[in-house]
């Protein structure tokens, strides 16, 4: 009797799946438009399934992209033969194509794919569609995160993320948006909004306050992920693309030390640079200098370069923050923001002493957004604390407790309030 | 030691709910699971999934599809076990991914298979 026993095959790299299923989205939806991305959706599920319930008992494949790749051809060609879906195919694809066979034979070559993903990110990050929706889209068609995956790593309900994707969807057939090639000149203007879906993205994923640390994780590494594939373009990547690689990279760098043993969120100055990924952090400083060309300054290029001063101080205390100082005033001129404020208030404090830093945030209390802020509060408590004021210090605490509800931020706030007990 | 089928039962929807991360996740422990089979020597046939194409012949050479059965019904596979003794089979089966998820495994003894 025929055994079966699986020859040792190497096992799938991690997300498999995800990312195949990202690749198949764009390619199908290059070849149905974004009017049949319900039966994209459809394809691209049922071929995973295919693969889960076939290779869970007969064993991986030795090729496990080929594999796929074959089977959602099929589902294809069958969905074809369906007159009904003949008259769906996109115009834009099927002019020119000798048979549907050989177009999308085309259509799931390596380059031909990665081709299809690019185009799809410009896609996804349409000016005609908000900016929310911007970012559903990309996660679920580039990404491939469910939904409840979307919802749980945004803190959104799962109804809000059904919506903000049905909304997507619906623009881009309303403004007849299809897959463009990124050779078009006008898709390059378009860049600005990739890189802030981007750089969003990657934000949820890095901030601690929310969602859980696997998700969080993902969420990194599938911007930097794209972030890369703009690299890998000729035109796309620009000194701007370059610089956010690299502010991505250096932050990447620091996931590891993040957390202690208990799952605490660590401040940067409470942080084990041993553990911080120097290969990253390379590589950061190798993007970060192929972005110097040209006249462009981004504020990627100058979170960037903080980030580079972070990343390369043996300590806390031995950190450049009289560079840092410029690059946040720089920042500040170019877009005034309660992060980038509060952000140069502590590097003050770290060169002119906790007073100084008190005079900074209140100069910069006017911005309406730093008020609602609890990190401004914060902030300030530690600077009093600094200055021996406890009363004051335990006030701005207390203060900060109340503008926010993250149980991360709470305990970052209670452990601080500890350390203001007297003696 | 005696042969034993696992008849996997469950759902075929619920694999299609799954998220493609969790997918992955799902196929790593069957494949964990078989690998262990082989290793310890329980497993004989890993076995297949079954689609959900299928007909029913009947006595009257009547062809039908089907079958329709209630999807907690519905055969999804199989796999061949060796064990000393049905309880022991049973044990082995506590271990399989299929339950996961709401699905059953159906142990049953082959009567001549050696």
């Amino acid at each position: 009797m025929k055994t079966a026993q699986p020859e040792p095959v190497a096992p799938l790299v991690e997300h498999f799946f995800r990312r195949e299923a990202g690749r198949l989205v764009a390619v199908l939806t290059r070849f149905f438009g974004w009017r049949n991305f319900d039966l994209v959706e459809e394809m691209v599920q049922a071929t995973l399934v295919d693969a889960l319930q076939i290779w869970r008992t007969r064993g991986i494949p030795e090729n496990p992209s080929a594999w796929v790749h074959r089977v959602a051809k099929n589902k294809v060609l069958d969905s074809l033969r369906r007159t009904e879906i003949q008259r769906r195919v996109t115009l834009e694809w099927a002019a020119n194509r000798p048979t549907p066979r050989e177009g999308i034979d085309d259509l799931f070559l390596d380059t031909s794919i990665e081709d299809s993903q690019l185009r799809m990110i410009f896609a996804c990050c349409h000016p005609s569609l908000a900016r929310e929706n911007q970012i559903a889209l990309t996660l679920k068609a580039l990404c491939g995160f469910g939904i409840p995956e979307i919802a749980r790593a945004l803190l959104v309900p799962e109804e809000t993320i059904k919506k903000r994707l049905q909304r997507a969807t619906l623009d881009l057939v309303d403004h007849g948006v299809y897959l463009e090639t990124p050779e078009n000149s006008q898709l390059i203007d378009r860049l600005g909004a990739v890189h802030q879906v981007l750089y969003l993205i990657f934000n949820e994923g890095y901030s601690c306050s929310k969602g859980e640390a696997a998700i969080r994780a993902d969420l990194c590494e599938d911007a930097a992920h794209l972030c890369y594939l703009l690299c890998s373009h000729p035109r796309l990547s620009t000194p701007t693309t370059r610089a956010l690689m690299a502010l991505m990279l250096f932050h990447a760098a620091r996931l590891g030390a993040r957390v202690d043993d208990h799952g605490d969120v660590l401040l940067m100055e409470d942080q084990d640079r041993g553990k911080w990924d120097e290969r990253l952090i390379r590589r950061a400083q190798e993007f970060l200098d192929d972005s110097a060309e040209g006249t462009t300054i981004s504020a990627f290029h100058l979170e960037a370069g903080i980030a580079l001063h972070h990343s390369t101080a043996a300590s806390y205390a031995e950190t450049n923050w009289t560079a840092i100082l410029l690059l946040y005033d720089k920042l500040i001129r170019v877009h005034r923001s309660p992060v980038y404020l509060l952000n140069r208030a502590i590097v003050v404090a770290e060169i002119d002493g906790p007073a100084a830093g008190i005079r900074a945030l209140r100069e910069a209390a006017g911005s309406k957004s730093l008020k609602n802020y609890h990190l401004y509060d914060a902030t300030l408590g530690e600077f009093y604390r600094r200055c021996g004021d406890l009363e004051a210090a335990r006030r701005c605490l207390e203060a900060a407790k109340q503008k926010t509800r993250s149980p991360h931020d709470l305990d970052i706030i209670d452990r601080r309030l500890a350390r203001c007990s007297a003696p | 030691m005696t042969k034993f089928l696992f008849v996997y039962r469950g759902n075929p929807e619920s694999d299609a709910k799954l998220s493609p991360d969790e997918m992955q996740k799902v196929m790593q422990k069957w494949t964990d699971w078989i690998g262990e089979g082989f290793a310890k020597g329980w497993l004989v046939d890993a076995g297949d999934a079954l689609t959900l194409e299928g007909k029913v012949v009947h006595g009257n050479k009547v062809v039908t599809d089907g079958p329709f059965v209630e999807s907690k019904e519905i055969v999804g596979g199989y796999s061949i076990v060796q064990a000393d003794s049905i309880t022991a089979a049973a044990e082995i089966a506590k271990g399989c991914p299929a339950l996961i998820g709401g699905g059953t495994v159906e142990v049953r003894v082959f009567a001549g298979l050696a």
